[in-house]
């Protein structure tokens, strides 16, 4: 089997690429879905309505998808420049921390001023998490994959000591959780008695602006040069230490801002479960939109119509909602291939 | 009984033998592929694919041994699955990986969840059970922590001896070790380079489950969630630890483990003046730790994580 | 010294001939890199393989070695047609190759490196003892002394190109074919060399000896064959050769291209002042480099690659500092050396490796155009890129310039070379540089592309720019420069003006021989 590259890049395979993924990792999985005993289309017809076929729905999906967007954006602004941050998950409950240490009364901070220091103060947490690996692979060269997912377990058991000890709540009956957050530190909902919040105008007017550092400021051209080519980026006088530095900065910064968005906008406290691996589904997130913030927006959407759709799913046709884990897994392999598929040609003869 | 004591007693020792085996089984099979030129980071997901596959074939009525088998089997499909993506398509290894642990960690649980729509509290198997090695298992101390052990145990001490005599005394060892140095010595050889990369990547992973096999069949009886923990990761830092030795990757998962068990009986002694969750961080720390440390004084294999790309000269 | 006896009368020669090529021909998409070649090698004998980089020795010896499959054509080896495409059917017909660059790996010892391959993949114990003896056979009787144990990492250049020839000499090579043997060898080094040639000789080995070292094939040889372009221009016997002969066939003559004009060269730009720089091994890669360029000249520095080239141009591009020695711009000593800072001094810089370092190639064409001035006022403020300027430059590149083939947002890799480097050279230009660096300006660009980067570098030069060309290729060096250096193992020697050089000796001189005195 051999790779030939391909002589022009075509716009439609460039858009075409992520539903390709997405239609094969359906069709795969299809055979999960017949080894349950559902019916194929029974199953997925409810995992379209259960996601979007009631304004019900539809909030829960754009709930969902919300953290997404942070953390696909995360991923997104890191691998771009080949910074591979796997750590999403726990720059999360950093800043899921740091809304709970400012965010629920026990420091005194004036009303108004609460919302955009607890913003800041998350993606500073976030930002900090990821300081540490991205020194380390500076300073030493250690591969930053490793120890960002390390330190993901760490901050989780991290949040763990705290919740049981320090941030207690004490109205909380017993339970591991941290008192909640002040009314004036609440992220509003958007619609009354549904559950979408204002976290999601947050998150999408983040997208934009990033879309628009990368495409308008010199950092956003720095930022993509180096993640493309670091030698033509440092003959062509770039500081490319720096820059893969304020990088990683922004995307952990970026993912910290979910965990103020989970804690302020829906859950109201920090809990441990906070989180169902959203830093790690970020990646998929990320790659489906080909590292494209706008196009984040979308495929955060569309992952997280699958995660909803497949509660419902598992609420009437008893199909495990795990499917959704190995769809939106499956559809991570499947974006690979088919973003190969845009720059070669595959020819099974050598 | 305080804090230096802990040392002396028999029951850490072989607690700590216990706590190394899945990781000097998963530290071999990365390894290996790393070996070979082909970073893994399927291993977590490998791992747990491997324990709930043991688990459930016991479960549904297979014996101990077949159980095994078929764990090692899964994972070597699924280093198949990893090799045809990244070496002979020549996708980025880091993504690929964590691509292959969502997939596999997704997997074991919507098969566990399938099979087992409405438990509360996981149900148990007959687990292996340890078999003292006559004579041997009767030297004090050392005795009952090496040879008083459950057969994988005994399993992953051979592996070591074999995967070391492999690839430093024969000729596919040679050509597994060059092919993570310098392909292109290989390939002017005659030798393919696919088929060596593809067929180390695909024994690793084998490897890789059977060390989550132990945890449900051995060290534990039941499959939950969440059982692999990051053992994945930690042993892809002990890779780098033994500088890809089977001798030292050895030491290193029982020095690891060793520090783990302390750990644990440590917590009963001090009592709640720590927290536990302290001491639960430290493998985590530690193996971070254990990475700086190394980093500068290693010869990592020159060839690994880039693409062999055939006539690409 | 007279060519070796030759000792095929031990051998009944079945055919006298022990390799024969026939109409060898290979191209790659518009490139000829191989035009109906045939050559052939008897017994005992050393042919020798001259040409410039690029005229098609390496791909020839691919061919052979089964990793190119010729478009067409037939190699037979002792009568005995080749199979194309097949390196172990290379290896078993007995054709052993010592690459120029080794392929070895650097962590595994001498001996695992030569026994890869030679035994049975499913073989159940590497036979070591039996292949250290065998090595150590072959090493003494050959005077090709290594320790089998030691790393490859620990052993020298000389001691590394030992244990390719024992590779081959293991696998029982009966033609031993070395791509420029000698070109990182101490003259020492390469008297052992020829010494073990002579052994492997009188064993009965031919040998295929590829060179642009004009002495030393002179010395090895019993026939040359020389390489220009992709054909076979010239085959000759030694007796009947000379290196005025043997130069002048490797550099041919052509062309009619951009005349320069001979000025008053002004003030000193740049000035090397006892530069050395370390490299690996600590081995000296420059050793105290002394040079100028003023302004309103071009100065060519001539060097087969490899002898610190590349070192010279990562200084002046501001990727490396000197060892030791001081470089002055401007009459000013620079203290720092990065890429920023050159681009400050008004240095503007042409790399060699266009695709590696001169442009990120899926990045489209108004991006590469201000990769290097995006933080000037005019193209940026407070951070935000000034996109309407950006495209009004690109643009003005474009035309002026004439780069084609540019389609809207596309990535610039899909450029054919002539344009890339044409957008290279308008991005340099166009910011008025003082100083420039050209490495390589012209390699793989056909004549009309060539002959434009010409044109507009020789017009830098006469507004008052000084220029340092660095290159391989002789002809562009005396068209262009006005003075010429050459560079030899690190170190530069004068070659005189331009206008009293011939490109014989100007050979001579590349090849680390005196220039004749006419």
């Amino acid at each position: 089997m051999r790779l030939e590259p391909r002589s022009e890049v075509s716009p439609v395979r460039f858009i075409l690429a992520p539903v390709a993924a997405v239609i094969a990792s359906l069709l795969l999985c299809s055979g999960l879905i017949l080894w349950s005993g559902a019916s194929v289309f029974e199953a997925y017809w409810m995992m379209l309505t259960g996601s979007i076929g009631s304004s019900f729905a539809l909030a829960e999906t754009l709930s969902r998808a919300t953290p997404l967007i942070f953390t696909g954006l995360a991923a997104a602004v890191a691998f771009r420049a080949r910074f591979w941050n796997i750590g999403a998950e726990g720059q999360l409950y950093a800043g899921a921390l740091m809304v709970t240490f400012l965010g629920t009364g026990e420091i005194n901070i004036h009303e108004g001023l609460l919302p955009p220091i607890l913003f800041m103060g998350s993606f500073a947490a976030g930002s900090l998490w990821l300081f540490l690996p991205s020194l380390i692979k500076i300073r030493f060269q250690v591969d930053e994959v490793v120890t960002t997912l390390l330190l993901n377990f760490v901050m989780l058991l991290l949040v763990s000591l705290l919740l049981e000890g320090p941030l207690k709540d004490p109205m909380g009956l017993g339970w591991p959780q941290a008192a909640p957050v002040l009314e004036s530190a609440e992220l509003p909902r958007l619609v009354q008695g549904l559950r979408v919040h204002a976290g999601l105008i947050i998150a999408v007017i983040l997208a934009l602006l990033i879309w628009q550092l990368q495409i308008r400021t010199t950092l956003g051209f720095e930022m993509r040069a180096v993640g493309l080519s670091r030698n033509a980026s440092q003959f062509a006088g770039m500081r490319v230490g720096n820059i893969l530095l304020i990088t990683a900065l922004i995307s952990g910064g970026l993912a910290g801002l979910a965990g103020y968005s989970e804690v302020a906008g829906l859950k109201g406290n920090l809990t441990l479960d906070l989180s169902p691996g959203f830093g790690y589904t970020g990646i998929v997130v990320a790659m489906l939109a080909q590292l494209h913030p706008l196009g984040v927006i979308g495929s955060a959407f569309f992952v997280a119509c699958i995660f909803v759709g497949a509660d419902a799913m598992s609420r009437s046709v008893g199909v495990p909602n795990y499917i959704a884990d190995v769809v939106v897994a499956t559809s991570l392999l499947c974006m690979l291939v088919s973003m190969l598929q845009i720059k070669y040609r595959i020819r099974w003869k050598s | 009984m305080d804090w230096f004591e802990i040392l002396w007693t028999t029951s850490f020792w072989v607690a700590a033998v216990r706590i190394a085996t899945p990781l000097i089984f998963g530290t071999l099979g990365e390894l290996v592929c790393e070996r070979a030129g082909v970073l893994n980071l399927g291993i977590e997901g490998i791992m747990t694919l491997g324990a709930m596959t043991g688990w459930m074939s016991v479960y549904m009525g297979a014996d101990l041994w077949t159980g095994v088998i078929l764990a090692a089997m899964v994972g070597s499909l699924l280093g198949a699955l990893h090799s045809m993506l990244t070496v002979s398509l020549g996708l980025s290894q880091h993504v690929t990986g964590i691509g292959i642990t969502l997939l596999a960690s997704s997997l074991s649980y919507y098969i566990y969840r399938l099979v087992l729509p409405e438990v509360t509290s996981p149900p148990r198997i007959e687990a292996f059970t340890n078999y003292p090695i006559p004579l041997l298992s009767e030297i004090p101390w050392i005795g009952e922590a090496l040879f008083n052990q459950s057969p994988l145990t005994y399993l992953a001490f051979i592996l070591v001896i074999v995967v070391g005599l492999v690839l430093y005394r024969t000729p596919l060892g040679l050509a597994v070790r060059t092919t993570g140095e310098n392909p292109s010595a290989v390939e002017a050889q005659g030798m393919n380079v696919i088929g060596i990369r593809t067929g180390a990547v695909m024994f690793g992973s084998a490897l890789m489950a059977i060390a989550g096999a132990f945890l449900t069949m051995s060290a534990f009886n039941a499959f939950f969630f969440n059982m692999v923990n990051g053992r994945g990761w930690i042993c892809i830092a002990l890779v780098v630890f033994a500088s890809w030795h089977p001798g030292k990757a050895l030491f290193g998962a029982l020095l690891f483990a060793a520090f783990d068990a302390y750990q644990m009986r440590l917590q009963q002694v001090i009592g709640s003046a720590i927290p536990y969750q302290v001491f639960l961080m430290l493998p985590y720390l530690l193996s971070i730790v254990a990475l700086i440390l190394i980093s500068r004084r290693v010869a990592i294999p020159q060839a690994l994580m880039i693409p062999y790309r055939k006539g690409e000269r | 010294m007279p060519g070796p006896h030759l000792p095929f009368l031990k051998f009944p020669p079945v055919v006298p001939e022990v390799l024969s090529l026939k109409n060898i021909h290979k191209q790659f998409g518009n490139l000829h890199a191989n035009h109906d070649i045939s050559l052939s090698l008897k017994r005992g004998e050393v042919l020798a393989l001259l040409g410039e980089n690029g005229a098609g020795k390496t791909t020839l010896m691919n061919i052979l070695f089964g990793h190119y499959v010729a478009d067409s054509g037939e190699i037979e080896v002792s009568g005995k047609i080749l199979p194309k495409g097949s390196p172990k059917a290379s290896i078993d017909a007995g054709l052993g190759m010592v690459h120029q660059h080794f392929t070895l790996a650097d962590n595994l010892s001498v001996l695992d490196n030569i026994i890869l391959g030679t035994q049975p993949l499913w073989n159940f114990r590497l036979q070591r003892r039996e292949a250290s003896d065998r090595i150590l056979d072959l090493g003494s009787r050959f005077g090709l002394d290594v320790d089998p144990n030691a790393r490859i990492a620990e052993l020298s250049v000389g001691e590394r190109q030992r244990v390719e020839i024992l590779k081959a000499l293991y696998r029982k090579a009966r033609i031993l074919i070395l791509d420029e043997p000698t070109a990182v060898l101490t003259p020492q080094e390469s008297r052992t060399l020829f010494k073990t040639l002579r052994q492997l000789l009188e064993e009965g080995l031919s040998i295929i000896f590829i060179s642009h070292k004009l002495a030393e094939v002179l010395e090895v040889s019993d026939r040359i064959a020389v390489l220009r372009d992709g054909k076979l221009v010239m085959e000759v016997e030694v007796s009947k050769a000379s290196e005025n002969m043997l130069a002048e066939a490797m550099v041919g003559r052509s062309f009619k291209m951009p005349i320069r004009k001979e000025v008053p060269a002004g003030e000193s730009l740049l000035d090397f002042d006892k530069v050395s720089v370390l490299g690996p091994h600590r081995l000296p890669v420059l050793e105290q480099v002394s040079f100028s360029v003023h302004a309103r000249e071009v100065v060519g520095l001539a060097g087969i690659s490899g002898n610190g080239q590349r070192v010279l141009a990562d200084l002046i591009s501001g990727l490396q500092s000197p060892t030791s020695g001081q470089v002055c711009l401007y009459g000013q000593p620079l203290k720092r050396f990065h890429p920023r800072e050159m681009l400050r001094q008004g240095v503007g810089r042409i790399p060699e490796d266009r695709h590696g370092f001169g442009v990120v190639g899926d990045l489209n064409l108004a991006e590469n155009v201000i990769s290097e001035v995006y933080k000037n006022p005019d193209y940026s403020k407070m951070g935000f890129l000034n996109l309407k300027n950006r495209q009004k430059f690109a643009d003005k590149v474009v035309q002026e310039f004439d780069v084609r083939g540019v389609k809207n947002h596309a990535p610039v890799r899909l450029l054919s070379g002539g344009n890339m480097q044409k957008l290279i050279l308008g991005r340099v230009l166009l910011q008025n540089p003082k100083l420039i660096l050209a490495h390589q300006p012209a390699r793989g660009l056909d004549i009309g592309a060539a002959s434009f980067v010409y044109e507009r570098l020789l017009e830098a030069k006469m507004q008052g720019c000084g220029i340092l060309l660095i290159s391989e290729d002789l002809e562009e060096l005396l068209r262009l420069s006005d003075r010429v250096l050459v560079i030899h193992r690190g170190k530069i020697k004068e070659a005189g003006k331009a206008g009293s050089l011939s490109t014989t000796n100007l050979g001579l001189l590349m090849a680390g021989r005196q220039a004749d005195a006419s």
